[in-house]
């Protein structure tokens, strides 16, 4: 495999890691403070669907991107009622999320689009379009530096050096200010917190709704920009494997950086069985290849890969006691 | 005089039906150490819950130092002067002191500057009220008591002039529980005002000015310590006189009936739990097994009632028992002559869920007397339930209730009336008064002596050192999985206890034992009244 090869499969490693990573962080907000998030997947989903619809509606990326973020925050919404407000069982309520999900947006699709549950081609600016950086054509020549930058750093669309950014941005927040601080004690311990006079129920919510935002941003990815519109269930198990991800990197910004490019490293292979060949000498089925995402996520989940700690108070909804 | 540092003007609460706190009032110097005693559900937490903004009261006032204040949330009390040190801490096990000290009281939107400050000002309180700690430890790898600690460099570091302190001695050795009551002292020395909640007549006795009593929700009466007595204090929150020590005969111990050597067990982490003990109890004697709460005790209880793995040899009259595997379960030691009254009754004892009746025949259900075909004769079971918990003076005596709907003290009832009229060899048996009300204390007290007057052998583990001390005809303590050593109950006293449950093995001088004893003859009388 020569290098250039090698920058194309790590440059579709970062396409498709990006949607992985932006929800992988939007678990780590939630699940940091105390609620788990299984509608990660549906969170995505609805907002890939209305960030297609309303990109081909209004021919802008960035007004379907608007209402991609916001109904995957009116879904959090719910899923903050449910699960801080009334109490209720976080798993059951992240679960009717992803499914309403799932339907929904094929029933508005086909009403919509009549194209069976997919939303029309978008083009021009109705879809994100790679960056090309600063003197990425001109460096070009310079040997080793000038394919790296041009070939796998510049040349992307602006959400993914968002999501890239998202992680020491994350790491910054949750260690050295007030409001990571508090977001992580409501996470391991909202009694702490409740006794301290902050409320825990506004961080919770606060919480939420970044994961919101965040898993808006991946939906509203996955469709305009790493596609060129909504199909039926496009998010492919995506929000489950953040998950799996998000417990792989023990609930570690950086960590978490790494482990969605894993993921994305195994789907990208899956768009390149012949390299696989050439490497290894051996044809694999690309069918294995492409469960390949979904049995680490087993594995990770059956807790081989060291043990991971999840945030003591994650799941069980703050009740005051006496 | 000065205005109190805190006044309570006529307040209640209820919850539904229940009164909680009926029309309270107290008042309490500045400078002052004030103790509220009473049962459990008395109503003091409740109290407490209102001045610390967890409830609103439905009637009554708050004043904080001769003004009026309103206390909506803990961040008014806080505002107030108000720090409360909770019986379960509410720290965060893996943050660092400072960290946990910060938190919410934090100078502004970056952490930095915050802990910085929090370092500086940690260091004056440390030197200020000698409340040392390293501020950079992480709290699961603190020892309780300097746990405690931090709770109380919490409340200061947010400025709190009154202190409230929830049953604070609960978790503590007894040398932590000097140390800490030295602290408070300190703390009254420079001002501050502290609120003591607990239910051990002899901490009251100690330290406190004054005490105020609480009963079913009401305030009984409000007391200068020096001018009261434990009798008197266990009569207010009683309603009747009580016996505050146990009245028992001298021992006459008969045959070996349980003989454990080198157990040892490892618990689910792969953590070494007891570490290769020795003991033997005789009919007729209660073996005490004195210590802090998690060097052992409760792996011991365990796999001597056959729900945990262990290694070594355990002889019931004479006969090997299995430490794992076939034959190592509760059903099986029951059949060899074993009942075990657990620790955490609510989880291992009960079923909450059950009614009384049928807890009262669980485990013991599959006996031909219990059955009626392949039936069980649940109207027999049911009259059993009923004659039990008449004998054992379970209150409500209605045997069709869920389990969970009794008392602390009718549950432990419950569970003694199963275990004890099987009419057992040997009765294992674990904190017997936890959380339990000193009326009912006296009561399964009765009982134990009872069965042990009867030649049955009986295990008794407790952290309570007065209870052991009181019960026990030997006393054997655990400290890290291992026995430090057997002492004789009239040979002993709570110091050298004390300081085997510490892990200290040698008493450093003659003469620090006589000024002990004198102590502890103090305490007896205290104790005994007699």
């Amino acid at each position: 495999m020569d290098f250039l090869t090698l920058l194309q499969l790590l440059d579709t490693t970062v396409r498709l890691a990006t949607p992985l990573l932006l929800a992988c962080l939007a678990g780590l907000y939630s699940e940091r403070a105390g609620i788990f998030d299984i509608g990660l997947e549906g969170k995505m989903l609805a907002a890939a669907f209305f960030s297609a619809a309303f990109a081909y509606s209004t021919g802008s990326v960035w007004l379907g991107l608007l209402a991609g973020v916001g109904v995957s925050l009116v879904l959090s919404g719910i899923h903050g009622l449910a699960s801080i407000t009334f109490r209720g069982n976080q798993l059951i309520s992240g679960l009717a999320i992803t499914m309403l999900a799932g339907g929904m947006t094929v029933l508005i699709a086909q009403d919509w689009f009549k194209q069976g549950g997919r939303t029309p081609q978008l083009v021009g600016a109705a879809r994100f379009e790679p960056i090309t950086l600063p003197f990425a054509e001109s460096l070009q020549g310079v040997p080793f530096f000038g394919p790296l930058y041009y070939e796998l750093i510049s040349g992307h669309p602006i959400l993914v050096y968002i999501a890239f950014a998202l992680v020491p941005i994350t790491w910054w927040v949750l260690f050295r200010t007030r409001f990571g601080l508090r977001l992580r004690a409501v996470g391991e311990n909202p009694a702490s917190v409740d006794t301290a006079g902050v409320s825990v129920v506004g961080l919770r919510y606060a919480a939420v709704m970044i994961c919101g935002v965040l898993c808006g941003l991946a939906g509203a990815y996955l469709a305009t920009a790493l596609q060129a519109g909504f199909v039926k269930d496009m998010t492919a198990g995506r929000g489950y494997i953040a998950l799996a991800a998000l417990i792989f990197a023990k609930w570690r910004p950086w960590y978490a950086l790494w482990a969605t490019l894993l993921f994305g490293l195994f789907q990208a292979l899956e768009l390149r069985p012949d390299l696989i060949e050439t490497v290894i000498g051996i044809k694999v089925q690309v069918q294995v290849l492409g469960a390949l995402p979904y049995v680490l996520t087993v594995v990770i989940l059956a807790g081989f890969v060291g043990k991971a700690i999840p945030p003591r108070a994650g799941g069980e909804p703050y009740v005051k006691e006496r | 005089m000065t205005a109190p540092a805190i006044e309570l003007k006529g307040i209640s609460k209820a919850f539904g039906p229940v009164q909680a706190n009926k029309d309270i009032s107290i008042s309490v110097q500045p400078g002052t150490i004030h103790g509220i005693i009473g049962e459990n559900g008395a109503g003091k937490s409740t109290l407490m819950s209102i001045l610390y903004g967890f409830y609103k009261a439905d009637k009554g006032e708050i004043f904080i130092k001769g003004q009026k204040t309103a206390i909506p949330d803990s961040q008014a009390a806080i505002a107030a002067g108000i720090g409360m040190v909770f019986q379960h801490f509410k720290l965060v096990e893996n943050f660092t002191v400072l960290e946990n000290i910060i938190l919410g009281a934090e100078d502004g939107a970056l952490l930095r500057p915050s802990l910085a400050k929090a370092r500086s000002e940690l260091k004056h309180l440390a030197q200020e009220y000698e409340l040392n700690i390293d501020p950079d430890a992480v709290i699961e790898n603190l020892s309780v008591g300097h746990q405690q600690r931090v709770e109380i460099l919490k409340a200061l570091y947010r400025r709190a002039e009154i202190l409230i302190l929830d049953e604070p001695t609960g978790v503590l050795t007894p040398a932590e529980a000097d140390q800490l009551f030295r602290i408070l002292d300190r703390l009254r020395e420079e001002g501050k005002t502290i609120i003591l909640i607990t239910h051990k007549l002899r901490e009251i006795m100690e330290i406190t000015n004054t005490v105020s009593v609480m009963r079913r929700g009401e305030m009984t009466a409000t007391v200068k310590t020096s001018e009261t007595s434990p009798e008197h204090l266990a009569e207010l929150m009683v309603g009747r006189k009580v016996l505050l020590r146990v009245d028992k005969k001298p021992a006459t111990p008969g045959d070996v009936v349980l003989e454990v050597e080198g157990l040892r067990v490892i618990d689910e982490k792969g953590v070494e739990r007891v570490k290769g003990i020795d003991l033997t109890v005789r009919k007729g004697e209660i073996l005490g097994i004195a210590g802090v709460a998690g060097n052992g005790q409760s792996e011991l209880l365990e796999v001597l009632g056959g729900f945990a793995d262990g290694t070594g040899t355990i002889r019931m009259n004479g006969v090997t028992l299995p430490l794992m595997g076939k034959g190592a379960d509760g059903q099986s030691r029951r059949h060899a002559g074993i009942a075990h009254v657990p620790e955490d009754r609510q989880r291992e004892g009960l079923i909450m869920e059950y009614t009384a009746w049928e807890n009262v025949v669980f485990g013991y259900h599959l006996d031909p007397e219990y059955q009626s075909g392949i039936l069980m004769d649940n109207a027999g079971i049911q009259a059993i339930a009923q004659e039990k918990m008449d004998r054992f003076d379970v209150r409500p005596p209605h045997p069709k209730l869920a389990a969970k709907n009794f008392s602390g003290g009718n549950q432990q009832k419950i569970v003694l009336a199963r275990e004890i009229e099987r009419n057992p060899d040997l009765l294992l048996i674990g904190q017997p008064t936890r959380g339990v009300d000193i009326g009912a204390i006296e009561f399964i007290h009765q009982q134990i002596i009872a069965l042990r007057d009867q030649g049955k052998a009986i295990l008794l583990v407790s952290v309570e050192l007065d209870e052991i001390l009181s019960l026990s005809d030997r006393i054997a303590v655990m400290f890290d999985g291992h026995i430090m050593g057997e002492r004789v109950p009239d040979q002993t006293n709570e110091k050298e206890l004390g300081l085997l449950m510490a892990g200290v093995t040698q008493e450093p001088a003659a003469d620090a034992a006589k000024v002990v004893d004198q102590q502890f003859a103090l305490q007896d009388e205290e104790r005994g009244g007699a």
